[in-house]
């Protein structure tokens, strides 16, 4: 394959240039992932996780204190971990996609609503007091994640003139449902104190439910929505130069953009239903990848997933770890920290031409 | 060959273009002129298959253009825009491969033979030394060379092209306009290209079509059209038409009056 890039007329598929994001963002994820794993409230001795793991490539049985550390990180931390990794995997990826898809630096995985929608769901389940069983345990994510996606479709049919899907309409309509649903989640808010912190706590965002319930559960529309959007990276690189233009190159615009527009909405939703909303990684998290990697959406697609995971699993840990054993909601880190990051990022883009 | 029959365009109760009709053999530059607001733009748009009209239609040899999916409508019929606002971080090399997309899957994954195609489209408009550089880089000059290295990239038989002379300076409008001849005489392309220069139009195209407020004025050769009857009508003002010092062309002149 003839590659792209600022050398001339070789192949160089495997040129080092093309080949280190690819080794240096994984490598990033991996490492987030054991951190994720090792550090929790209770401390597990390095050694421990050592004998841990050879145990069950063993296939032995565990001797206390072993067996409760291995239940700890097969229950509780595995989970958590997977389920960050995959909140910040589609966070990232939806990020990018809206980044592309609207061709705008400041758009993020929000932007057309699917955060105040999520939330609004999710305060109208949290005001019925549901009973703790596993119907009750779903209502708030079921309700988070049908919020969301309603508001899509809503906002997705007020925009839509004819055939067409109009970049200004889309963000109009979005704005308008967000402050919408916000004002009715605070008037909710307001009427049931007993709930306010618990959907204060949600609003903000951080992994609340252990457990792979939550994990399985978001998987398959993770597998859907990220392989769309994975696979719409040259979709998206044509539309870098306007509908009109990648139209006359070929693209059937109004569909692709419906698809990708669909499967990031997919994946937000599915990353707030149980997670909340969390900020900062579907804004910052692609932008990086840009710099560092270039505007190809054909890698920076696959780039802002692993990257969004990696990142904001550094995060968790950082939200766990900080005032332990009580737990900082992650929204809280990602805006603390992704707010300077943000800063830096454009004083270094300023002549760069980077966009 | 590109036939647009009686193609009217309205942007919702306003009609930008009543029942125009042209025709562009191949093997012939036709450039389309008018003043502003006369439809010029909305034409090659109507025509390229991003603008929908009221009635008419856009053939050649025989395909309705309309009625083709996009992917198969790039094959016969590629566009140069100008150059506003393209993304200004891929390199050119990327920019210009973009052109292949309908001859790609969906992937976008390019073989040899289409960076054999992006390089001879590079050499053909003399920016194969730019290749490796970022759009945003390059002049605005650069930049519709490159638009049209582009177009050539996806190797249509029928070549549209939108004022792409607009912001040029004279030596690129000129290396523009005689490239875009030596691809309708030599490599048999139909090419329609609009036009605001009216002795670019003369000394260049084969024919020359006027469009004034959305409608066909006149269709000819550039002696046919070029008149002062026909140019001072369309543009209100008065002009002179006089035989060009050393090309067998018109050469149009405003006639004000001078104080």
């Amino acid at each position: 394959m003839i590659g792209y890039g600022r050398s001339t007329l070789r192949p160089y598929i495997f040129s080092m240039r093309r080949l280190t994001p690819f080794l240096a963002v994984p490598a990033f994820l991996l490492v987030a992932i054991l951190l994720s794993i090792a550090i929790g409230s209770v401390f597990i001795p390095p050694a421990d996780l050592g004998r841990i793991l050879a145990g069950w490539l063993e296939g032995a049985a565990l001797a206390e204190p072993l067996k409760t550390f291995a239940f700890i990180l097969l229950s509780i931390r595995m989970p958590r971990t997977a389920l960050v990794a995959l909140t910040g995997a589609a966070l990232g990826g939806s990020g990018a996609a809206y980044q592309g898809l609207f061709r705008n630096p400041l758009a993020d995985p929000y932007l057309i609503g699917v955060a105040s929608g999520a939330g609004l769901g999710a305060v109208l389940a949290m005001s019925f007091h549901w009973p703790y069983s596993t119907l009750g345990l779903l209502a708030v994510p079921a309700a988070a994640f049908l919020g969301a996606l309603a508001t899509v479709f809503l906002v997705y049919a007020l925009a839509r003139v004819g055939k067409t899907l109009p970049t200004t309409n889309l963000i109009l309509a979005g704005v308008a449902f967000s402050s919408f649903a916000s004002a009715l989640t605070s008037f909710l808010m307001l009427r049931s104190t007993g709930e306010l912190q618990q959907a204060i706590a949600w609003l903000l965002g951080g992994a609340t439910q252990a457990g792979w319930g939550p994990v399985l559960t978001v998987l398959p529309y993770l597998a859907i929505g990220l392989g769309v959007l994975v696979l719409s990276g040259h979709a998206l690189n044509l539309l870098q130069f306007g509908d009109e233009q990648a139209q006359q190159l070929g693209l059937p615009v109004a569909r692709t953009r419906t698809l990708i527009l669909l499967a990031a909405s997919l994946s937000t939703a599915a990353a707030v239903a149980f997670s909340g909303v969390i900020g900062f990684i579907g804004l910052i998290v692609p932008h990086v990848m840009r710099l560092w990697f270039g505007p190809d959406y054909r890698r920076l697609l696959p780039l802002s997933i692993l990257g969004g995971a990696g990142a904001l699993l550094v995060a968790d840990v950082i939200a766990r770890s900080v005032l332990a054993p009580q737990e900082l909601p992650v929204g809280i880190v990602t805006a603390l920290a992704g707010a300077p990051f943000f800063l830096w990022i454009l004083r270094r883009s300023k002549n760069q031409g980077y966009w | 060959m590109l036939k647009i029959e009686n193609l009217s365009v309205s942007y919702g109760p306003r009609r930008v273009l009543r029942d125009v009709s042209l025709e562009v053999a191949s093997g012939e530059v036709l450039a389309l002129i008018g003043p502003n607001g006369a439809g010029k733009s909305t034409l090659v748009r109507a025509a390229s298959g991003v603008l929908a009209p009221c009635s008419g239609t856009v053939r050649t040899n025989g395909d309705d253009l309309l009625a083709l999916p996009p992917a198969r409508r790039a094959r016969f019929l590629a566009v140069v825009p100008q150059a506003l606002s393209l993304p200004l971080a891929f390199t050119v090399w990327e920019t210009v491969l973009m052109g292949r997309t309908p001859y790609l899957n969906f992937l976008g994954q390019a073989s040899t033979g289409d960076g054999a195609i992006v390089r001879q489209a590079l050499e053909r408009v003399d920016a194969l030394g730019l290749a490796g550089r970022r759009v945003g880089e390059l002049s605005g000059g650069e930049q519709q060379r490159v638009l049209l290295a582009r177009a050539l990239a996806q190797s249509t038989p029928i070549l549209l092209a939108d004022e792409p002379t607009a912001h040029l300076d004279l030596q690129h409008q000129v290396h523009l306009m005689e490239t875009l001849r030596t691809l309708a005489h030599r490599d048999h392309l139909a090419v329609l290209v609009a036009l605001h220069d009216l002795n670019l139009a003369a000394r260049y195209a084969d024919r020359v079509a006027l469009l004034v407020a959305g409608e066909l004025r006149a269709a000819g050769t550039p002696r046919a059209v070029l008149t002062p009857a026909f140019i001072s009508e369309a543009y209100g003002l008065p002009v002179q038409v006089v035989a060009h010092p050393f090309a067998d062309v018109p050469l149009v002149l405003p006639d004000t009056k001078e104080d």
